[in-house]
């Protein structure tokens, strides 16, 4: 997977386009919600928290810790969660993602998928909490399938993240 | 050598500081984010009309897209009905000639209810829709039943009307838009729907699990007087749905009462009706209240 970029001599690099790419895949993660599909459980990942985090795993540096914040409101934009909880729930993953940055320094592939599994989970159960709080009544055990399919896409996107990224270093 | 971090940018002050704005930014935002989550239960009102005009505009592309859906569904089971078509003719026949017969004594029967009803003075109060609209899409990743209905405070739709399906209730409308509504589905663990058992009238309360079911108990307490097969239909107890909506079907008996499945899949359908909110009819007052003495 770790080929090079082709970087092309001679040629400015699009700020404009690398800086985008990251968050406007981001953003169409988050538009899952509007597909026209009915479903009756809750067993879709939430694509815009994953493709966040394989964006993270990525890049350590490629956002500040704030970027959580609007790419959570753009997301309770749609998701018909309360607004603000992807806000604040993203924003801790992200500030929690700094101390697994300070505590295990050297780290390999299934580690970050750990991490990343954790924290989707750790989101899923606060969307839950809020969601329960604001006049739901759903059981935890019901949120089990979609934590398992999160867990087991994450790689997929962060595959599809590092494609995007080639792309994104070669404009 | 550890890999030099970043979050530690060495003696220039102005990536120190820079970094420290970065957090205390994303703590501010989170505790403001944390207020607004608060403030949906005290304000669900001014919450709404922003997620209403962001769903608005989500539902333009589902109902796009809704097409695209259903016609490569037809196009699929265009491409089956060529199999066995020859048994499955021969199938249908048969049953047209049983249809028929159903069909003579039905008409024979619907005479009947009409005089009977005559005859008990029974009006039906039919409910005129407010408008005719599809569920374009309901999202997967939240914990809530949410369903998005093509039709909003433009057509009438107002808060707290019931979605009718052909098949039975799907929910409430919890949201409006200009074009489109929030609805509350009736299998969302947050949403009870007063029932009664369609043969006998038994009350029941019917509330949905989250994972497509419901779970159906019955009022009155002690024994559990349901079986699977059961059909239950809207109780007009309370208000909102008016009665006689078919709701669920029982299908697993349980130590308290019973688990159901609604009768109207959201999955597969696709036209629904808003009806106006049913608004319980009070009992008369009394005429003359007893005078005199305690």
């Amino acid at each position: 997977m770790a080929r090079l970029p082709r970087t092309r001599i001679d040629k400015e690099p699009a700020h404009f386009a690398r800086s985008a790419i990251p968050i406007v895949s981001t953003m169409i993660g988050s538009l899952a919600p509007i597909a026209p599909f009915v479903f009756l459980a809750p067993v879709v990942p939430p694509f815009g928290l994953m493709m966040l985090l394989a964006w993270r795993a990525l890049h350590r540096t490629l956002w500040p810790t704030w970027m959580a914040l609007p790419l959570g409101f753009f997301d309770d934009l749609f998701s018909g969660a309360p607004m603000g909880s992807a806000m604040l729930l993203w924003t801790l993953a992200f500030l929690v993602y700094e101390l697994f940055d300070r505590r295990m320094v050297w780290r390999d592939y299934w580690q970050e998928w750990g991490i990343a599994v954790f924290l989707i989970c750790a989101v899923i159960l606060g969307q839950l909490w809020i969601a329960n709080r604001s006049g739901g009544a759903t059981d935890v055990f019901v949120m089990i399938p979609q934590a398992v399919f999160s867990a087991l896409l994450f790689p997929l996107m962060t595959r599809i993240c590092c494609a995007l990224d080639n792309w994104r270093l070669t404009l | 050598m550890a890999p030099p971090s970043p979050r530690r940018p060495g003696f220039s002050r102005r990536a120190q500081y820079g970094l420290f704005a970065g957090y205390v930014i994303a703590v501010a935002g989170a505790l403001m984010s944390l207020l607004l989550v608060l403030s949906a239960s005290f304000d669900p009102q001014g919450h709404a009309a922003i997620q209403g005009f962001f769903s608005d505009i989500g539902s333009v592309f589902s109902r796009a897209g809704r097409g695209g859906v259903d016609a490569t569904k037809e196009g699929g089971s265009s491409v089956a009905a060529y199999f066995n078509a020859a048994s499955k003719n021969k199938a249908m026949a048969e049953e047209l000639k049983a249809a028929r017969e159903k069909l003579i004594k039905g008409q024979v029967d619907a005479l009947e209810v009409v005089r009977l009803k005559k005859l008990v003075r029974l009006v039906e109060q039919a409910t005129q829709p407010v408008v005719t609209a599809n569920i374009v899409s309901a999202s997967g990743s939240s914990s809530r039943r949410y369903a998005v209905f093509s039709a909003g405070s433009a057509n009438g739709v107002e808060n707290g009307q019931p979605i009718i399906a052909p098949e039975g209730l799907v929910g409430r409308v919890v949201q409006t838009g200009r074009i489109s509504a929030r609805v509350l589905m009736i299998i969302d663990g947050g949403n009870t729907v007063p029932v009664k058992r369609a043969s006998d009238g038994t009350p029941a309360l019917a509330t949905g699990i989250g994972d497509g079911r419901l779970d159906i108990r019955p009022v009155i307490i002690g024994g559990n007087p349901f079986a699977k097969g059961d059909i239950f239909v809207t109780s007009g107890i309370g208000g909102l749905y008016r009665p006689g909506i078919p709701v669920a079907v029982g299908v697993k008996r349980t130590r308290e009462g019973i688990g159901g499945v609604p009768l109207a899949s959201p999955a597969r359908l696709d036209y629904a009706v808003a009806e106006p909110t049913y608004i319980a009819e009070l009992p008369p007052p009394p005429d003359e209240l007893p005078k005199g003495g305690n």
